[in-house]
Order: C-alpha cells, then structure tokens, then sequence
C-alpha cells in the first residue's frame, strides 16, 4: 500500500476561499511591515558592525553576572544571550555581542584579551568558542550588496518567466516571491531572530524554492490552457492547481523532512537560517497556490497560444532527453 | 519505445562512476589528508619512515582531491584586511626630494635658493626665491617625470608638477597613484604570504580581494591574535644617523631631519633627531635569527646582503663615535655608538626584548617588510571545538534527513521510489565528487546546501513519477506512460532548476562567506539532481523495464 497525502484524484476550488486568502495575505504582508519599520530587524554584526564572543563556561550561565563583569570595560551597547543546544546541555554557551569601538574597524587584541580576562572573573573556566568581528566599513558593503543581490534575483527570475511564459506569469511569480520575502522579514522582526548574511542566502533560497514551486504550477497552467481550449481561466488554473497537487505537497514534505532534521540537529549557529527556510518553504508553497495563480486569475492571460507558430513557451519540451 | 542507446548507456554510467571515484577520497578524509601531507612533505623535508607508511596508506593511482573544509568547519582564524596604499605616496614623494634639490640647485642662477616647505605628506613643496624663473624650475622638475607602467598600458606622467607664485608642488599623478596602489597591494600580499608560510601553518589562503583589500585564511590557528601579530606591523627596519638626542617630542628637526621616539623603557621620553634618508634599510637583509648580545640578553641578529653590507661597512667606518639609530616602523629601539668599523655586513640589534619578541621579530624581518600598513576590516575567529561540533551536527543532520527522505519516498512511490534513492545517494556522492574536483570549501552553510537539495534532489523524480501516474491513466500501456511521463515532466523540471540556478548564480557572484558556500553546493546539486533524474533514474527504469517486461506497472 502507498503513502498518499493527497487523494490520488482531488477536485478542490482553491478560488472559493480567494477573497480570505488575499485577506489573509494582505493582512500579513502589512503587518510585516509595520513590525519591520516599528520593531525592526536584529542586525547581526554582519549589518551593523561590532565584534560577537561566544563563550562556553564550565559553571553555569548567569547573564547578569557576565553583563556586571563587562561593563566597567566600557565598551558601550552590550547584548549577551544564552545559547540553549539540547544537543550539548553542558558546554554552558553564551553569545555576547559588542557595538563596533569608536576608531576601530575590526576589534582589537586589547579588547579581546579585556573581554577574556573580565569574564574569566566571573567563571576562571570560560574561554572563546568563537570571535567573529566586523567593521562599520564592511558591513556597510554588506549590506549594500545583500539588498543588490535580492532585487537581482528577484529581477532575474522576473525575466526569465517572462521570457518563457508570458508577462502575467511573470507579474503572479514575482508578486508571490514579494509575499514570501516580506513576510519572513516580518517574522524575522516580530520573534527577533538575529539577522546577517546567511539570512540573506536563506531568503534567496526562498526566492529560489517558491519560484521552483510557481514554476511547475504555472508550466501545468500553460499546457492545459493549450489542451482545453474552451474551459474558463479559473476552471484551468483549478485543474492545474489540482492535478500538481500531489507533487506540491510531496516535494514540500521531503524538504521540510530534510530542513527540520537539520534545525533539530544542526546546532544553532545556523538554526536561525534553517528557521528561515523552513519558514520560505511552507510560505512558498501557500503562495504558488495563493498568490500567484490568483493574481494570474485577476489578470488574465490570452488564450490563442495554440497557433502553430506559438510554440515558443515549450522549447524543451521536444528534446530528447 | 524505451529506448537508450548504447554509447548514451555508457556515457552515464561513466560519468556516475567518475564523479563517485572522484568523491571516494573524502570518505576515507583522515587517511588522504595524512597521504597527501607526506607527499608535499617528502617533497619538502625529505623522506622518513612516517611518511611512507602515510603514504602508502592510500594507493597512489586513486584520486586524492578532498573537498577542503572551510575554516567554520575546521576552526581557524580569517582576517579582511585593507593596505593603507597611501603611505607609500608619502615614501615615494619624499624619495624625490634629494634629486629635484640636487637638480634644482644647479640652476641657482634663474631660479634662486630653494627650500622646502612643509604641506600634506604626499606633496613636495619647494619655494624658490625668484618667482620669474618658476616655468624653468617646473620644466626642469617635469624632465625627472618617468612614464608610468602599467600592465595595460604605457604612458603618462608619473608626476605632477605645478607651479603659482614661488610654490612649486610636486605630486603623483592619478595613473602613478593606481599603477603603486597596484604594487602596493601585490607587494604586501607576498609579505604576508612569506610571513604566514614562516610559522609553518598548513594551507593558508591568502587572497586579494577588490582594489586594495587581502584576506587571510589560516585553519587551525588558534586565534586571530597571533594571525594579527604577525600582520600587525610592517617590521621596516631602518638604520639612520642620529643627528642628536632630546626629551622634547615638539623638537624642530629642521631640514631632512625627522623626530622618532625611543621604544627603550630605559630611555623613557627621550627622542631622537635623526636623518630622513636611510643608510640601510631591511631590504637588504638576508637573515635575522633570534640570539643574545653580550650580556646575555635576548637580541636580534643579522646579515646584510653584499651591497648592504657595504653601505653599513663604509658608514660605520666614517663615523666612528658618532650613535647610530636602529629603528623599526619609525620607533627607535636603540641607538647604539659605534665603536668601530663593522666590515662583514652582519651585527645585532639590542634593545628591551623579551624572548618571545626578539623571536617575532627575527621572523617578521626575514620575511620582509610590508610596503604599507594594514588595516584589519573583518576578523572571525572559530574556535576548532566548535568546528568540531559543527562537523558533527551536520553529518548527523545529514544522515537523518536522508534516512526520512529515503523512507518517504519508498512508502510513497514504491520501487520506483527505490529507484530514486540510489539517484539520490549517487547525486550526493556526485556533489562531494564534483567539490573535490573544483577544489571547492565545504562550510557549514555549505552543508545546509546539499541537505536542501536532498529535499529538492527528489523534486525532479517526483515530478516525473506523477506524470507517470497520470499518463498511466490514459495512455496505452506502461512504456508509453513512463516514455510520456518523462516527456511532459521535462519542461516543468528544468524551468523550475533554471529558476533556483538563477538564485545560486547571483549568491555566488555578490555574496562572500558562508552565502557563497552555500551557493555553491546549492548549484552543484541542482545539475547533479538534473542530472540524476532524467538520466540515471531513467536508465534504471529502463533497465528494469527491458528486464521485467511487466503488463501493468504501479507507480
């Protein structure tokens, strides 16, 4: 007997509820903004420059002590946080972040070794898992080239589609790539996750994946529209929607087998990239079906594809493989 | 109907079986690494029983490439640095002074006197005292102007001479500027190169990266103190006359002449007069080792080259009794009388070293000064326990995903699901294949990489194997439903990998780091998963089909 998570034949109207889901949807993306401009994102040193320890102790951890300890250096701005891995219960691991020193890019030894010796103060056995810094100058290009890297993703894909559907795919695709970005940034902001540069791979995978997703819907779109020549928009895209179902579904099922077994056991220094992805994945696939093909449905598409000399959107198709 | 050609056959399973040798090595990652370490080192050190039992722990005609783990996997320290360029402008400037005034002077007649004025470090201000003659002096400071060379191209000025009133200004210009900064940058990543290869760590990377920037790579460092000590300074020795001693930091030098301070705990507040042009420098070094001077005190010893040791013969024989200043990065550390002709081109350096520092700088001198100073952008230090840690939890977190994955898709799709789990354990065999081939760096991100395309590998099958299931509802027969299947599923696969290699092309080119290790794997695996699913598993079903020859398949 198979395992099936969608019957083998549905027959589903994913646009009955359209008005909720757009709702839903709006509702979601203004909230991700609100949070975004309100509460803001927590910029790792990657974005906003500054020198991060993390710290493993043999007693255990008491933030206060540890931020009593650091102080007098006067180092300015301080956040220490502990890190909880279920996985290693003893190793008593903290993060403590510290803003970027008047006159230095990087951090300097002398600070370091202050930092070191204060701490050790406090626990004699404390030593540096890690020190990671970055200068007001880099991140500065950091970030400069993070916001340039997604727009040209996002500009990329746009041309892409166009160039193989036609330019209300391409309009659906890039309004759900939009939806899936904002809303992880508006998740990052409200839960507070740090924010740095493997975010921004994180959020370019999303734009990646739910693209992977769109893509197959719509490329179903094209050929029933071909084969149905007299059925109404809607009637198609449900068809589509319905008979890509299955694979929707398994297709998420396996990546997010793969991505929580990697936010559970990956250790945390870079659960907070796989918390994103986790989060595109299951954003990205709502939206394909969502966002995309209803916008695709609000906008209409010309239907006389079928002319024989309109074969352009299937190059591949004949290809021997 | 289900037909593959023969030589196709063939390609794949060659090609599968090329990557999988080629990633072979990683398996066995302890045991390669200690084999190829004794063939670099017997080509170094010489040959030793240690190294040829390592390296017959590996047979010499398998591949040996390992995928390189990344410094968040391995610990190590990573520094941005930026070469201060500008200083060397200064140098440069400052070097023309005695030929323009040699030149100069030689004019007195329409020109007048000339002296120098002060102004920024990288100009040369010269007022001449009769302002008629300043086209002449700009004419003649102009015939010194050599072209600049350039890997492009030859031509310009070097220099920029301009005269108003009775300044004359003398600086680089634009095209000289670029051509130094260019040296600059190059000059200082072979210092850095020699002085990281001087205490001895394995494969360091040391990059250019951008105009003027260089990052460092050193695995296994302990921390990036010790990287940064090493690049902290730019060890330019100098030796110069004194001209005379003072407890005053304002002193006025006057002309040609600059105020050091003394480094010498002993001399506390004591500066000294000394003469801007060298007489030796530690370019013409060819060794400094660690010693002690007479009085059992930790010193640096020396040996000049044979024109060096000229220049210091000839000196130390004209001024007997007069002191003579040893300086490092324009800090005095002693300024020793000399007592009497030093002809061999070697001596020591005295002054208030401990062991450990009398030993750095033995090393920091051997390997050469840096043409400019460094300025630290990016430091990332990673402890090799954390790496450690991370190793694990990503092999780990691999293991299990793929076990879920695997699982997953037998009780989803039955044998053919069978068949899409070899693909997928030949697709990650053939991702580490590929990464040892290019010489890639597995980092962590890296790993996060091809754990998603695990999830994503199956997409391509899954994909297909649906269509199967509905072409099997319709089309007649199970071969003309796979052929079908793999047909129609084709355009959907590829415009969704095009669309993620898309994304994995842009990380790759504007990110840097961790995005860019993940990139790559990302890419990687979207061929390798392409690949996989519309030939390899392709080629099984076929085979199975051609075997089987069954009447009804269930997908």
């Amino acid at each position: 007997m198979r395992l099936k998570l969608v019957p083998a034949k549905t027959d589903w109207d994913f646009f009955s509820i359209a008005r909720l889901t757009f709702g839903l949807s709006a509702a979601a993306m203004v909230a991700s903004a609100i949070l975004f401009l309100t509460v803001g994102l927590n910029y790792g040193i990657d974005f906003r420059g500054g020198t991060t320890f993390r710290t493993t102790a043999e007693r255990e951890v008491v933030i206060a002590d540890y931020r009593a300890a650091i102080l007098p250096l006067g180092l300015g701005d301080i956040s220490i946080t502990e890190v909880f891995d279920p996985t290693k219960p003893d190793q008593n691991v903290t993060q403590i972040r510290v803003e970027a020193q008047e006159g230095d890019e990087a951090v300097t030894t002398e600070t370091s070794a202050a930092v070191l010796a204060a701490l050790q103060q406090v626990d004699p056995g404390l030593s540096f898992l890690s020190v990671e810094s970055v200068g007001p100058k880099v991140s500065g290009e950091l970030i400069r080239a993070a916001v340039v890297a997604v727009m040209l993703a996002i500009g990329a894909v746009l041309f892409y589609i166009w160039l193989r559907f036609e330019w209300q795919f391409s309009l659906g695709a890039v309004a759900a790539l939009i939806h899936d970005v904002a809303i992880t940034i508006g998740v990052f902001s409200l839960l507070g996750i740090k924010f740095d540069l493997a975010i921004i791979a994180a959020l370019l995978t999303i734009v990646g994946y739910s693209l992977n997703d769109t893509v197959v819907v719509f490329d179903r779109v094209r050929e029933n529209l071909r084969k149905y020549k007299k059925k109404d928009l809607k009637g198609v895209l449900n068809l589509s929607i319905n008979e890509t179902l299955s694979r929707t579904v398994m297709t998420s099922v396996t990546t997010l087998l793969a991505l929580i077994s990697l936010f559970i056991l990956g250790g945390d220094v870079i659960r907070g990239f796989v918390f994103a992805m986790i989060l595109g994945v299951v954003i990205g696939t709502y939206s394909s079906v969502f966002v995309a093909s209803a916008i695709l449905l609000r906008l209409g598409v010309k239907r006389d594809w079928s002319k024989p000399d309109a074969n352009t959107g299937n190059r591949f198709a004949g290809t021997d493989a | 109907m289900l037909k593959i050609a023969l030589w196709k056959r063939v390609t794949i399973w060659a090609l599968v079986l090329t990557g999988l040798l080629m990633a072979l090595p990683n398996a066995f990652y302890a045991r390669v690494e200690q084999h190829n370490d004794a063939i670099s080192g017997i080509g170094a050190a010489g040959d030793g029983p240690d190294r040829q039992a390592a390296l017959a722990a590996w047979p010499g005609w398998l591949p040996s490439s390992l995928v390189n783990l990344g410094l968040d996997l391995r610990g190590g320290a990573h520094l941005l640095t930026e070469v201060r360029v500008e200083e060397v402008y200064e140098t440069r400037v400052q070097a023309m002074w005695p030929e323009i005034r040699n030149l100069l002077r030689a004019e007195r007649t329409t020109i007048g006197a000339i002296r120098r004025q002060d102004g920024p470090p990288d100009e040369l201000r010269i007022r001449i005292s009769d302002p008629t003659g300043m086209a002449r002096a700009v004419e003649l400071v102009r015939g010194l102007a050599q072209p600049v060379v350039t890997l492009t191209d030859v031509g310009g000025s070097d220099i920029v001479v301009s005269g108003t009133g009775d300044i004359l200004t003398v600086t680089l210009s634009e095209a000289e500027r670029a051509a130094t900064d260019e040296r600059t940058v190059r000059q200082s990543l072979e210092i850095i190169r020699r002085r990281v290869d001087e205490v001895g760590t394995r494969e360091p990377t040391i990059q250019r990266q951008g105009r003027q920037r260089i990052i460092v790579q050193v695995p296994g460092l302990g921390s990036a103190a010790e990287l940064k000590a090493l690049l902290g300074t730019p060890a330019k020795l100098e030796f110069k006359p004194v001209v005379r001693r003072t407890s005053d930091a304002g002193a006025i030098p006057g002309v040609g002449n600059q105020v050091l301070p003394s480094v010498d705990p002993r001399e506390d507040g004591t500066f000294y007069i000394v003469e801007r042009a060298a007489v030796v420098t530690g370019e013409e070094l060819v060794d400094a080792q660690p010693s002690f001077d007479q009085n059992g005190l930790p010193a640096v010893s020396f040996r000049f080259n044979p024109s060096g040791a000229r220049k210091f013969g000839d000196y130390t024989a004209e001024n007997v009794g007069s002191p003579f200043a040893i300086i490092l990065d324009g800090e005095v550390i002693s300024a020793p009388v000399i007592q009497s002709h030093i002809p061999g081109g070697s001596g020591i350096i005295t002054g208030s070293f401990t062991v450990e520092a009398s030993t750095d700088l033995a090393v920091l001198l051997r390997a050469g000064a840096l043409p400019a100073g460094l300025d630290i952008l990016e430091e990332r230090t990673i402890g090799p326990e954390l790496g450690q840690d991370s190793i694990e939890a990503g092999r780990i977190a691999c293991i299990i995903a793929f076990a879920a994955v695997l699982v997953f898709m037998a009780a989803s799709y039955g044998l053919f699901g069978l068949f899409a789990n070899i693909a997928l354990v030949l697709n990650v065999g053939l991702i580490f294949g590929l990464l040892s081939m290019i010489g890639a760096t597995l980092t962590l991100p890296g790993i996060a990489g091809i754990v998603l395309t695990i999830g994503m590998a199956v997409d391509a099958n899954v994909l297909i194997f649906e269509r199967i299931r509905e072409e099997l509802k319709t089309a007649r027969g199970p071969a003309r439903a796979i052929e079908l299947g793999y047909e129609k599923a084709l355009s959907a696969i590829l415009d969704a990998n095009i669309t993620t290699f898309i994304t994995a092309v842009i990380l790759f080119v504007m990110g840097s780091g961790p995005v860019r290790g993940f990139s790559v794997t990302l890419g990687l695996g979207i061929i390798t998963s392409v690949f996989t699913a519309i030939y390899v598993t392709r080629l099984m079903i076929v085979m199975w089909f051609e075997r089987k020859r069954p009447r009804t398949i269930e997908v």
